[in-house]
């Protein structure tokens, strides 16, 4: 080997710039771990929605008598609610890149209203507002793989819902000191984001397309 | 220099905290919490192995009362194995061996000390969450504990904790609802720990830091960490459906006559628990991997061969772990189809792993190689690793896999590779950063007897579960001389038995040198650099101080830079460090370039 090979071999620059990966270099840490968390929190929606295939595809029938069907029109209120939601999480993001924290508050607390009303919308579905609710019209955890999944896949995006709800109101009060930088709007606004993909697969798959 | 401007605010140096809660409790110092993962991962590795003592000894003299353990743990039954006892003992050993002790070493204990020192970085990315991944895990360990004084026994559904035996059918008491409690926690804590250290890779490696200057180890803990942030949630889905047919009624995973109503499907668990099995054997060995990979290159004083192939063969392996768990389930009524696809993945698996070992072996070739106790011990790790990995092939296939099915020869198999290849490298590892953690070197004369005692006995111990299971012993039998055509294996099993003694008796040579080392032996006179390479951590002082780096370094070459001869002429050494300037030539050197 020459001396001048190994000499080039040996003293390789540093990478150009600091950060070394140009695309991920330049996202902050925080983003890059909301990311990573939403495909891991993704799969654990992925497993139960499998679990959900799995079960109903093997099964000869799905709904047994007695048991209620849900109502379409009512929780495509919801998902319209949920969907707006997250149009006032982009305005949100907007607000804060041109600096204006008091309509980045005001975008903030619509977000935070519209989940709360999806959230009151599912209890009214569950328990029964001003009609009998699932529960009392006979869909019993339990009771049959039907309800028993239905449950825990709309319960389980619902806590989801509910913990958004919390982070919102954190981002808030931050936003109200004028502390709220745009990066924590901006991670907040994926995971926002993210419960709104979900619920739409749920929303195809568990209610659209019910059995009849 | 914008460049250190952004290193520097995104890792500021922190004061190191006085009070003991803030140092030792909820530290936030990787290094501290390496040490905590240590400690824990240790303490359950000895009672996850104690356990497996009495498996064996069951195996050896049946029916006969355990000496010592017995008259401890099994005082009501005089010492004597009951069926149902059994049950409970190699469930919880499977248990707390992958969840609950060699996951913590491996990837808790290397993963927390090894990712900031290796990439150049002060601290993970997330010391808060890293502590609170650390918290988790020891509330898992509370759990699983816990579960030891269930009613009506600790868990006994078996490490897979399939259903129906892991319902209220088959476990109602409260040890086996315990025990997936904790491995739901664990989980939690893993998936905080692996979203740390993939962003910490990400994001905060030194400036020339490129991926392909990263150590082997960190491939390793870097596609562990990715295969724990996709796969643990789909485990956690599963204990969690468990959970809730244990505990509210629901019927996901009971068919059948016994439900009274029509119900789940027993198999979708398995569907589930495989989806994160599979990938769960390549967490646990590309770590191992990755340090023996290192190690191959230190040790035989030569760059790794074929860096960027052995790298790409791990990737390889990692992409392929997530569609090849079907090998699991051949017998489960699966379409044949479907399970000659599986088979075909699987298969496949093997062109980069004998790409992985051709590496190791070519590192090795030729090389100036120093029989050190960590190279010692990466060699036993390639060699059992080989083993396990030759034995999967027969399971992998379908037809074989039909005979070979639920006998000792699955044991064998992946204890061969979970095991012995994960056990073998963590003790590399640990002999290896041993004097990085604290500042002062094992024993090497003990060192040495613990190694050829480990490696020795292990592959007798799993050697023999392999012949066992060819001849045809089933796994999980309580007495397995109850069925004629077994008893014939019975001096078989005493033999693996002894092994197996003797291999726990090899691990106390281990203890009394980590305790002698750790509380009798000053730190004085260890050279900075004990095993002359070229990483990161070893251009620092050992311990490293709080914030490791007073400067974040500049790398400028990888991590294997050995008998470079230029080097050599003008350092005088056969090794140079990632971050180390070259020096025009060597002062007052007799010797001319020769340009
Ligand atoms: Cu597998």
């Amino acid at each position: 080997m020459s001396t001048a090979t190994s000499t080039a071999v040996l003293d390789q620059p540093p990478a150009a710039a600091w950060p070394p990966d140009r695309q991920l270099g330049t996202a902050s840490p925080a983003k890059i771990a909301m990311w990573i968390f939403l495909v891991s929190d993704g799969f654990s929606f992925f497993a139960l929605l499998l679990g959900y295939g799995i079960l109903r595809s093997g099964s000869s029938t799905w709904r047994h008598p007695g048991e209620p069907s849900l109502s379409i029109p009512f929780t495509a209120l919801l998902t319209f609610i949920l969907i707006s939601s997250s149009l006032t999480v982009v305005l949100a993001y907007d607000a804060s890149l041109r600096g204006r924290q008091r309509q980045t508050s005001a975008w903030l607390a619509a977000t935070a209203l519209l989940g709360s009303l999806f959230l009151l919308g599912q209890y009214a579905e569950y328990f029964g507002i001003l009609h009998p609710g699932l529960i009392k019209e006979g869909l019993v955890l339990g009771k049959s793989s039907y309800a028993s999944t239905f449950y825990v896949i709309t319960g389980f995006h619902g806590a989801h819902v509910l913990a958004g709800v919390i982070y919102i109101l954190f981002v808030l009060v931050y936003s109200l000191r004028g502390k709220a930088s745009t990066g924590l709007v901006e991670v907040l606004g994926l995971f926002w984001h993210f419960i709104d993909l979900v619920w739409l697969l749920v929303f195809t798959l568990v209610y659209l397309l019910q059995a009849t | 220099m914008t460049a250190h401007n952004e290193t520097g605010e995104l890792q500021p140096i922190h004061h190191e905290p006085t009070s003991f809660f803030l140092k030792y409790l909820w530290s936030t110092d990787h290094k501290m919490i390496a040490k905590q993962f240590m400690w824990a991962g240790l303490v359950f590795l000895l009672i996850g192995g104690t356990l497996a003592m009495m498996i064996r000894w069951q195996w050896a003299f049946p029916g006969a009362p355990v000496p010592i353990l017995g008259s401890i743990l099994l005082r009501g039954s005089g010492g004597v194995i009951g069926p149902a006892q059994y049950m409970t003992i190699f469930t919880t050993h499977g248990l707390i061996m992958i969840f609950f002790a060699i996951t913590p070493l491996l990837i808790g204990m290397f993963g927390n000390f090894l990712i900031p020192l290796q990439i150049g970085a002060r601290d993970m990315a997330f010391p808060w969450l890293n502590a609170l991944s650390f918290w988790m895990y020891a509330l898992s360990l509370v759990l699983v504990i816990a579960s030891l004084f269930g009613n009506l026994g600790p868990a006994g559904a078996g490490w897979t904790t399939y259903p129906p035996l892991s319902t209220n059918l088959g476990t109602p008491g409260s040890g086996q609802t315990l025990m997936v409690a904790a491995v739901f926690v664990t989980g939690v804590g893993s998936i905080m720990g692996g979203v740390n250290y993939v962003t910490t890779i990400i994001r905060l490696r030194a400036p020339g830091m490129d991926y392909f200057r990263m150590p082997l180890t960190i491939w390793g803990l870097f596609l562990t960490a990715i295969l724990n942030v996709l796969f643990v949630p789909v485990l956690g889905s599963a204990a969690f459906l468990l959970l809730l047919d244990r505990m509210f009624g629901t019927q996901f995973f009971i068919a059948g006559s016994v439900t009274g109503a029509p119900a789940g499907d027993p198999i979708m668990f398995q569907h589930l628990f495989w989806i994160f099995g599979h990938p769960e054997v390549y967490i646990l060995i590309l770590p191992a991997w990755g340090i023996i990979g290192d190690l191959f290159s230190f040790f035989s004083r030569k760059p790794a061969n074929f860096y960027r192939g052995t790298v790409g063969a791990m990737i390889a392996v990692t992409v392929l772990s997530a569609v090849v768990y079907g090998h699991h389930m051949f017998q489960t009524g699966m379409s044949p189809m479907l399970g000659k696809s599986f088979m075909v993945l699987t298969l496949i698996i093997s062109i980069p792993s004998v790409m992985l070992v051709l590496n190791w072996l070519r590192t090795l070739w030729g090389g100036s190689i120093r029989l050190t106790v960590p190279m010692l011990f990466a060699l036993g790790t390639m060699f059992v690793f080989g083993v396990g990995g030759l034995t999967g092939l027969y399971l992998g296939a379908v037809v074989p896999d039909i005979y070979l099915h639920d006998t000792m020869f699955v044991v064998g198999h992946f204890h061969f590779t979970m095991a012995a290849a994960s056990f073998l490298a963590t003790f590399a590892g640990l002999y290896f950063w041993f004097p990085k953690m604290f500042g002062k070197r094992l024993n090497d004369t003990l060192g040495k007897i613990h190694f050829w005692m480990s490696s020795v006995f292990i592959t007798l111990v799993f050697g023999g579960q392999l012949l066992a299971g060819y001849a045809g012993q089933s796994r999980r039998l309580y007495d397995p001389y109850q069925y004629s055509f077994l008893t014939r294996l019975h001096g078989l099993n005493r033999w693996t038995s002894y092994a197996a003694f003797l291999l726990l008796l090899g691990q106390f040579v281990f203890i009394f040198n980590f305790f002698r080392t750790m509380f009798f032996v000053k730190a004085s006179g260890m050279e900075a650099n004990p095993w002359q390479v070229s990483t990161l951590e070893w251009a620092i002082p050992s311990p490293p101080p709080y914030h490791n780096f007073d400067t974040i370094p500049i790398v400028v070459r990888g991590p294997h830079e050995f008998a470079n001869p230029v080097v050599l002429e003008r350092l005088g050494r056969d090794w140079i460090g990632q971050a180390e300037e070259l020096p025009e030539a060597m002062p007052g050197s007799a010797r001319k370039a020769g340009t």
